[in-house]
């Protein structure tokens, strides 16, 4: 029901390394004006999931000025002239379509869910608001508050979810991959008609923008469709900026953060490591099958060890996602048993990448989780969204419609010792360590 | 300006139909007498089968709160012959997933398996449902997890206005109770026990299956995961009317944003009104954009992000509710806007063109409902459980389109009661006083 901000990236990249192969027949084009089109067939029901990605994010951000693109994709629904206020979500829903959006770092993106016979509907209100959006105060006004809102919701209800805002604004030196996407309040609260007018004209163009359908159509009618709504539209010629990037980071960080509401103690620790290219292809898949090897469900090294063995975690996992555009991060953490301190946790968990980082996994053990991953690219062809979703997000952050379908090769081509040698790229000197505690309160 | 758009745009959408979905449900028995309801779907070579088990965790004892929790919490680590890691280990062998689930009123089961080895991924689980360890290590492994989680909501606004809600509605009914740590540390490997037996057995099972599968390969599969469970007597459902004491009660929790649960009770799922108040709640606040909570409270005010109602209906109870989110500052002017909505619907109903939009968007959005096995098998476990007939899916459309606006205005008056709202805050809300 929300016009959700903050796209569960683990759900992207689960797609990326999961689905990848798909069965379903995918067309990929890219019309005059610049604008990419991706059609995956799949016609078990009539119904088609039509999604616009523009390549900004919250990396794009003017400095000062954090928030902006979520801000915007709230914008989005505010109405042009031709469907003023709310009516285009009124008119989806009147025809029994569902739709939202999302923001990243490094994409924006509006999806609908239709039955397929009114996929021109769609793209006649999505392609209107690409060009023609209204954007005055009284919308921007009444939109700042319920953004305030959202952020009180989502972040400051949460010492988790601020926690993990300092923990990114620590990672990251320079790149704006620092920035939280809804954005630091005091920020918000500052954010104008005229940023948000700059902000549409910079970024909202069709050559900045993927269009991915996905269900029971036909290729050849998408794209007639597609270049009557979307092919008619001028081109902004301002391709995607550069970001700031990382100078060598030379220095561990700790922050150690407490607040009353935390009942649960937890140590969390980020690396900095590279994110998908496509000259090395196997460095981010030996990434991926490590971060699977370390914390993937209970036969998982850290699992086994501090769980089933030392019993001084509660919880354990790792993860990595190799699809965004610069530069991303390596996650690992652990919740200790109650009595068990965050140093003792944080030792056990360098001890066992210790071990990895001199044996490596053992055959049996990768090969299992190779088996485990082509399944779920069997199993992810039941949901057409995730289809959707997998190549919309590849094609934004500069991936290849080829590069996903060959990643399922580039997972099976790794060895024991790709994993093993991966680890060297979990420098500790680039990485960032975070304890989040319970602040005791003072009784009077 | 607006109005006349909106009615080029109704007039407009009048050419399209609405689509026909081909989802073929057949009824089928297997050979060892368990009836389930299927679809073959053969494009893919997956099976989704899903099992609901009724009773769930309203069956916990008085003070054993939580034991549902654990007991299927601990249904995959380790069975049989097989410890956590080997059970882990052999599922993905297999490339089965296995999803267990402990509700309010069942335990869910779902698994999803590639044809080539559904055969033996089947008896994998029914010996994880059929004979689960209890290991004691793995029991103190998870009760540390509920334990972790039960601390972690005590400052968590949702969970203390929900919690505080429930606990007013159902003074005396385990639909009012939760886990705290005293009951989940009461609870031991015996109580765990003696309550698999009542949990998960054949005659508390309702079961779909979907996938690349025909009928007898399906009987025999179902045989299969529910071979070793025990035969069981039905659950016995029990009504009990939610009590909803008007008024408003505020739990002081120090954070910058209240959240508030409003509501009273409803009707059941067998109320001949059910549709047509179903059709008047996403005008009220099912809606999202289309509702008018969401257009006053959100669009309008700017007062919250979320804000949306809903019917509650469970085996033994039914509710009418609704949360919001606002900032402390702004909690009194959400409440009165909603309060008067409320008051407004009750009065008068809806219009002719919010009945139009609500039948064109639940009629056609139900068919996105079927846009992948798991959530088919998943509404056929639904169909079954609620008694609605295994030709639901032709007719249910049909029972959309015959509400009538006088339907509408009825079923509000009868069902909303704005002065009898009970209202539970978790925050500092501003300008509101407690009155219960």
């Amino acid at each position: 029901m929300l016009h959700c901000a903050l796209l569960a990236l683990s759900l992207i990249f689960a797609g990326m390394t999961g689905a990848a192969r798909a069965e379903q027949p995918v067309t990929s084009f890219t019309m005059e004006n610049g604008m990419e089109v991706v059609v995956i067939e799949d016609d078990r029901a009539p119904v088609v999931t039509h999604m616009v990605w523009y390549r900004v994010g919250a990396a794009d951000e003017p400095p000062g000025a954090s928030g902006i693109a979520h801000f915007f994709e709230h914008m989005m629904f505010r109405g042009s002239e031709k469907f003023p206020g709310g009516i285009a979500s009124k008119i989806i829903g009147e025809n029994g379509g569902q739709e939202n959006a999302f923001t990243s770092w490094d994409y924006t993106g509006y999806f609908q869910t239709i039955a397929s016979d009114r996929l021109e509907l769609v793209m006649d209100l999505e392609s209107d608001r690409m060009a023609n959006l209204i954007i005055n105060e009284d919308v921007a006004t009444t939109e700042r508050k319920v953004i305030i809102e959202e952020r009180n919701q989502r972040t400051d209800s949460s010492p988790q979810s601020l926690f993990g805002e300092q923990m990114r604004a620590a990672l990251w030196l320079n790149h704006p991959y620092r920035i939280p996407i809804i954005g630091w309040r005091h920020e918000i609260l500052e954010l104008s008609v005229e940023d948000l007018t700059a902000f549409y004209e910079r970024f909202y163009a069709p050559d900045n923008a993927i269009l991915v359908v996905a269900g029971d159509v036909d290729p050849k009618e998408v794209l007639a469709l597609a270049d009557t709504y979307y092919g008619a539209l001028e081109p902004s010629g301002q391709p995607p900026e550069p970001r700031p990037s990382e100078p060598p980071q030379l220095a561990p960080r700790r922050i150690q953060m407490t607040d009353p509401r935390v009942r649960q103690p937890y140590v969390m620790r980020y690396y900095l490591v590279p994110t998908y290219e496509p000259e090395k292809p196997e460095r981010s898949a030996a990434l991926y099958l490590l971060s699977q090897v370390l914390g993937s469900g209970i036969a998982s090294r850290f699992s086994a060890q501090l769980q089933l063995e030392e019993k001084t975690a509660l919880s354990t996992g790792s993860f990595y996602s190799p699809v965004d555009r610069d530069a991303t991060s390596f996650g690992i953490y652990a919740i200790p048993t109650p009595g068990t301190d965050l140093a003792t946790v944080e030792a056990s968990l360098d001890a066992v990448l210790a071990e990895v980082a001199a044996n490596g996994p053992t055959e049996e053990e990768l090969e299992r989780i190779k088996r485990k991953l082509r399944a779920d690219r069997i199993y992810a062809q039941d949901s057409i969204r995730s289809q959707a979703n997998l190549y919309g997000n590849a094609l934004a952050v500069g991936i290849s419609v080829e590069e996903v379908q060959n990643w399922p090769d580039v997972i099976e081509a790794i060895t024991p010792e790709d994993v093993r040698a991966a680890t060297a790229l979990l420098d500790l000197d680039a990485s960032v360590t975070g304890y989040l505690e319970r602040e005791e309160e003072i009784t009077q | 300006m607006t109005l006349l758009m909106r009615t080029i745009a109704v007039s407009f959408l009048f050419l399209w139909t609405l689509p026909a979905y081909a989802v073929d449900i057949r009824e089928e028995t297997s050979p060892g007498g368990i009836t389930f309801w299927m679809v073959e779907e053969p494009t893919i070579p997956i099976v989704s089968v899903q099992i609901s088990f009724d009773g769930g965790s309203r069956l916990d004892p008085e003070g054993k709160e939580g034991l549902t929790t654990l007991t299927v919490g601990l249904i995959d680590d380790g069975s049989g012959e097989l410890d956590a890691v080997g059970f882990a280990n052999a599922r993905d062998d297999l490339a089965a997933r296995f999803g267990f689930g402990a509700g309010r009123d069942a335990v869910s089961v779902s698994a999803q398996m590639l044809v080539e080895t559904m055969e033996p991924a089947a008896r994998l689980l029914a010996t994880a449902i059929a004979v689960p360890s209890f290991d004691p290590e793995a029991l103190e492994r998870s009760r540390g997890r509920l334990l972790s989680g039960l601390a972690q909501q005590e400052t968590d606004p949702n969970a203390i206005a929900r919690k505080a809600w429930n606990a007013a509605a159902f003074p005396y009914h385990p639909y009012g109770r939760t886990a705290t740590p005293e009951s989940v540390s009461s609870i031991t490997r015996e109580d765990m026990i003696a309550a698999l037996p009542r949990l998960i057995n054949r005659a508390n099972a309702t079961v779909a299956i979907v996938g690349a599968i025909t009928p007898d390969q399906a009987g025999d599969l179902i045989d299969t995961i529910l071979g070793g469970i025990t035969e069981g007597e039905p659950t016995e459902r029990t009504w009990t009317e939610l009590r909803a004491t008007p008024g408003i009660a505020i739990f002081d929790t120090d954070v910058p944003q209240s959240t508030a649960i409003f509501g009273h009770s409803g009707i059941k799922r067998t109320d001949p009104d059910f549709i047509p108040a179903f059709v008047m709640n996403y005008t009220l606040g099912g809606g999202s954009f289309n509702s008018r909570l969401t257009e006053e409270v959100r669009e309008r005010r700017g007062l919250a992000y979320s804000v949306y109602s809903y019917m509650s209906v469970r085996a033994e109870s039914a509710g009418y509710l609704g949360s919001v989110q606002t900032a402390n500052e702004g909690m009194a002017e959400s409440i009165e806007v909603i309060r008067s909505e409320w008051e407004r619907m009750a009065a008068e109903g809806i219009t002719e063109e919010e009945l139009e939009k609500a039948k064109k968007y639940l009629t056609g959005a139900f068919a996105l409902r079927f846009d992948s096995n798991a959530k088919i098998a998943n509404y056929l476990v639904f169909m079954q459980d609620q008694n609605l007939g295994i030709d639901y899916l032709d007719r249910r459309n049909g029972l959309i389109e015959a509400v009538t606006l006088e339907d509408v205005r009825r079923v509000a008056a009868r069902v909303l009661r704005p002065d009898g709202l009970m209202i539970t805050i978790a925050g500092r809300p501003e300008g509101i006083e407690a009155t219960r």
